[in-house]
This record gives C-alpha cells, structure tokens and sequence, in this order.
C-alpha cells in the first residue's frame, strides 16, 4: 500500500507542479468570474444558460486533466527511464498500474473540488441560492465517471506507444460514448442483422459514461439523483475501473523493458 | 563464501528481424557467482551483453533460459530487490522533485518508517555532499550533482549488494573521485558491490574480483591479482586480449 501511495503522490506533485493544470483552472475560473458579472434584464434564465455553459466547461476541463495526465504517465517513465529505477527496487508492475491510477484519479479530484468550489460560490453568490448537496452529487458522480476514463487512458498507454494518439483516441472514445452512447440501442433497432447485434453488443459493453452526467439537475435545479440510483453509479464505475486496470496490468506485465 | 549473486546458465535472446535466423542472443549460457562483501567488476566492450544482465537480474527483462538469483531467491520475484540499491548509468529520475522529496519517495516505496527515513535521508545527502541543495528540484542540478542523488537514492534502504551500471560515466575527474570513494567506502562497510564499468584503471582499483565478456559469453573470470599475476599484463592489457582486439597476447 506504501509503494501505491507512493507512486500516487508522485503523480500529484507532478500535477500541481505543471502548469497544465493552472492554465485550465484560470480559463475556467475567467469564464465562470464572466457568468457571476452577467446580467441580462435581471432575465434568469440567461444566468442559467451562462450557468449550463460554466459546468459543460468543467466537464471538458476536468476530462482534459484526466486523460492528457494519465495519457503521458507510463509512457514517459519508459521514455524518461525513471521506470527502471523504480521497478529495481521491490515495485511490482501490479503496483505501477495501480499507483498510476490512484495518482491520476486523486489529482483529477483535486482538480474537480477546487472547480466546484470556485462554481458554487459564483453561482450561489450570483443567485443566493445553495444547492450544496445538488452540487456535491454532481462533483462524485463526475469523480465516478473520471475514474472509468482514467482507467481507459492507463491502458490506452501501455498499448498504444504514442500519449497524443492515446489521448485522441480517449477523447473521441469518451465524448462519441457521452454524446450517443445512450442512443445506441435504439440505433440498433433500427439496423439489419447482423449489424444490429454488434450494434447492440456495442450497447452493453460501453461504459455507460452518460449516467454520470447530472449536469441537467443542476441547471434546472431538480434536486438530487436518488441515493440508490447513485451507489449503483459507483459500484458500475469501480467495477469498470477494476476490469480496465486488470487488461492494463495484464498488458504491462510482460512488456520488455530495454535500457 | 555464500554466493548473493548467482546466474546458472542465463540465457537471453531477442527478436531481430534482420538476423538469418530472427533472433539474436544477447547473453550465452551465463554462469556466474559473486559472492558476500566482495567489489565485482562486470566487464566488456559495448554490446557485450552486459546491460542486459543487468536488466535481468533488475526483472526489466526476462531470460529466454536459465536462472538468476538475488540471495537466493529467483529474480522473478520482486522480494529479491529488497535488499538490493541499483544505481542506472543515466540519471533517470523525476526531474520536478527536490533531492531530499526523490529519497522520501523511494524510502516510502521501501515502507521505511518515517523517523527513520529523515534521519537517512539527512546522513545520505551529507555523504554525496548535497546538503545544501536538498530542496532544490533534480532539473536545476549538474550531472555529476544528479549522479551522486542516483548514489544516495541506491543507498536509501540500506542495501547487501548494491548494483551500480557505470557510476562514473561521463563524470569529471573530481565526481569520479567521489563516487569511486563512496563505492571504497561502502566495501569497508561489509557490502557487495557487482559493478559494470569502461575506466579498467578504475576497476584494477576496486575490484576483488572481475569478470569479462564479449558477445554474451563470459571470457575469463577471476580475481583481479591473480589475473594479472597469471597474465604478466595489467587489466586493460588483460581486457582487449579477451575481447580479440589483441590476439598476440592471447598466447
């Protein structure tokens, strides 16, 4: 557990000491600062549209923090070489893919509470309003979902030698399952065999990343996903994590290591 | 004398397309001993196969045949690094990361209770003479500065046998000085050392013992007096006969 921790910390350091992060903390804090001074005809639906606009910018940042870091761990330390003086020590591959993982989830969720934070006090400033519990749900259940795509950015790495084309592929993976993975069963529907089988095997072995995007409840302040709904969104994501990071610790495990 | 380091037969071969029959072997057969509190010099021209032993007895490559043995426990298993301190050729670590943050990480990889990490951490970095730079990040450092960090961090555990991959490569005379002293020191310690290096006077020096190979295959191996006894010749003499670079010498 010392030798995860460890790795995980690293991971942080590195995250906080790029200025990656910063960078997309300061855009998002400008535009969310931009919605907190907006004020059309004391119109509050247009606080809301700006509102939707802040939380879709957090989602894009967040997913970019996760994948762009999670994207270039492994690869570097082979092309940095700071894995051979980690894996002389007694380090098990196991330990790298997981240590990795905790690194880059832990990170994201530093990323996604100084975000919310920052978002809750410009809106709830802006509209005297505190849906703090609303908001909390929103930030897990996206930690959740990140935790599946950084699963998928650590194994997309140790395939795929290159982290831009990883990233890429992540980013098209993601958004194409976040903008029509819920619709692919009725696609299929409408497919001839056998297109509609795959189109539905498709269907039911995507990670359902939609579910995790509670955005709408926010911007019409529909209260809170029910507890149940959200329990299940968590085991769904920590068992998708878990089957990731076994393909990737699977992957890992037998790949030579040259100096 | 109990044997920490133990090859039997170590074979290793890789995939080269361009080769008539698609492989090449990198280490032949391998046998090979180095024993408890003795410096043991691994040598050989570039490409000789000694980096790849090295990465196997490290685990970042896996022998087509035959073992290896790190106090007794086969290589495979990550156990078997315990108690070893590996310092790689290069510098190669987090350059973001200050000396004294790089030892607290691999003492916490080793799960060296705190206290007693500091009180490492603080005797290690007076020891490669980097006190006053502690809390600056690794990137701001010279080579030799980095190399010395690579010394204390193979050092953190307080290793048996310590495996260091041309320590003193590309270093000044006075960096090479250094770490040639820390290495004399750490065999006054009681510790073995099995090292790979190029400066042959270097390793006339140190080293109890040598062994040289060339195309993966071990040549000779031996005591350094009694090589230079047996061969009326000093190492480097000794080391290009054995290579074939001079074959007069080899009669």
């Amino acid at each position: 557990m010392s030798t995860v921790s460890a790795l995980a910390g690293v991971v942080v350091k590195e995250l906080y000491r790029r200025k990656d992060f910063y960078v997309l903390f300061v855009l998002t804090a400008l535009v969310t600062v931009l919605m907190g001074s907006m004020n059309f005809f004391h119109d509050k639906n247009i606080a809301g549209f700006l509102k939707e606009g802040c939380l879709w910018l957090i989602w894009i940042s967040a997913l970019v923090i996760a994948i762009v870091t999670t994207a270039r761990q492994i690869p570097a330390e082979c092309e940095n070489r700071t894995i051979f003086p980690l894996l002389a020590k007694p380090v098990t591959r196991n330990q790298v893919v997981l240590g990795k993982f905790a690194g880059c989830w832990l990170a994201t969720g530093i990323a996604l509470v100084i975000f919310y934070v920052f978002f809750t006090i410009v809106a709830g400033t802006r509209e005297n309003h505190w849906p703090v519990v609303s908001y909390l749900q929103a930030l897990w259940l996206q930690w959740m979902m990140l935790a599946i795509v950084i699963a998928l950015a650590l194994l997309g790495s140790i395939v795929f030698a290159a982290p831009s084309s990883n990233s890429t592929i992540c980013f098209v993976v993601v958004l194409g399952i976040l903008l029509i993975g819920g619709h692919l069963d009725q696609v299929a529907l409408r497919q001839p065999e056998p297109l509609r089988s795959i189109v539905y095997a498709l269907y039911f072995l995507m990670p359902h990343l939609e579910w995790y995007d509670v955005r709408q409840f926010v911007f019409f302040e529909q209260g809170t996903v029910s507890w149940r709904a959200c329990g299940l969104a968590t085991l769904y994501a920590w068992l998708y994590s878990g089957m990731l990071l076994l393909a990737a610790w699977i992957v890992f495990r037998r790949k030579a290591l040259n100096q | 004398m109990h044997a920490i380091v133990e090859l039997r037969n170590l074979r290793v071969e890789y995939k080269a397309p361009s080769a008539p029959d698609g492989k090449k072997v990198a280490v032949k057969n391998l046998n090979l001993q180095v024993r408890a509190g003795e410096v043991f010099g691994f040598l050989g021209p570039n490409g000789a196969g000694k980096t790849t032993t090295m990465n196997v007895l490290l685990g970042f490559v896996n022998a087509t045949g035959g073992d290896a043995f790190l106090f007794d426990v086969n290589v495979r298993e990550p156990i078997a690094r315990q108690r070893i301190g590996y310092l790689p050729e290069l510098t190669y670590y987090y350059k973001f990361l200050t000396a004294e943050e790089i030892l607290r990480f691999y003492a916490n990889i080793f799960g060296i209770e705190r206290g007693l990490a500091e009180d490492r951490i603080d005797k290690l970095l007076k020891l490669v003479e980097l006190e006053s730079a502690r809390k600056r990040p690794l990137k701001t450092y010279s080579k030799g500065m980095q190399q010395r960090v690579g010394l204390a961090q193979a050092l953190i555990n307080d290793p048996d046998l310590l495996i260091l991959d041309e320590p003193t490569s590309g270093l000044d005379p006075l960096g090479r000085m250094k770490v040639r002293a820390i290495i004399q020191r750490l065999k006054n310690e009681g510790k073995t050392v099995f090292f790979s290096s190029h400066e042959l006077g270097e390793v006339e020096t140190i080293c109890d013992r040598v062994a040289i190979i060339n195309q993966g295959e071990l040549k000779v191996e031996g005591s350094v007096v009694e090589l230079v006894t047996k061969h009326q010749a000093n190492l480097e003499q000794i080391f290009l006969n054995f290579i074939g670079y001079q074959p007069e010498l080899a009669a």
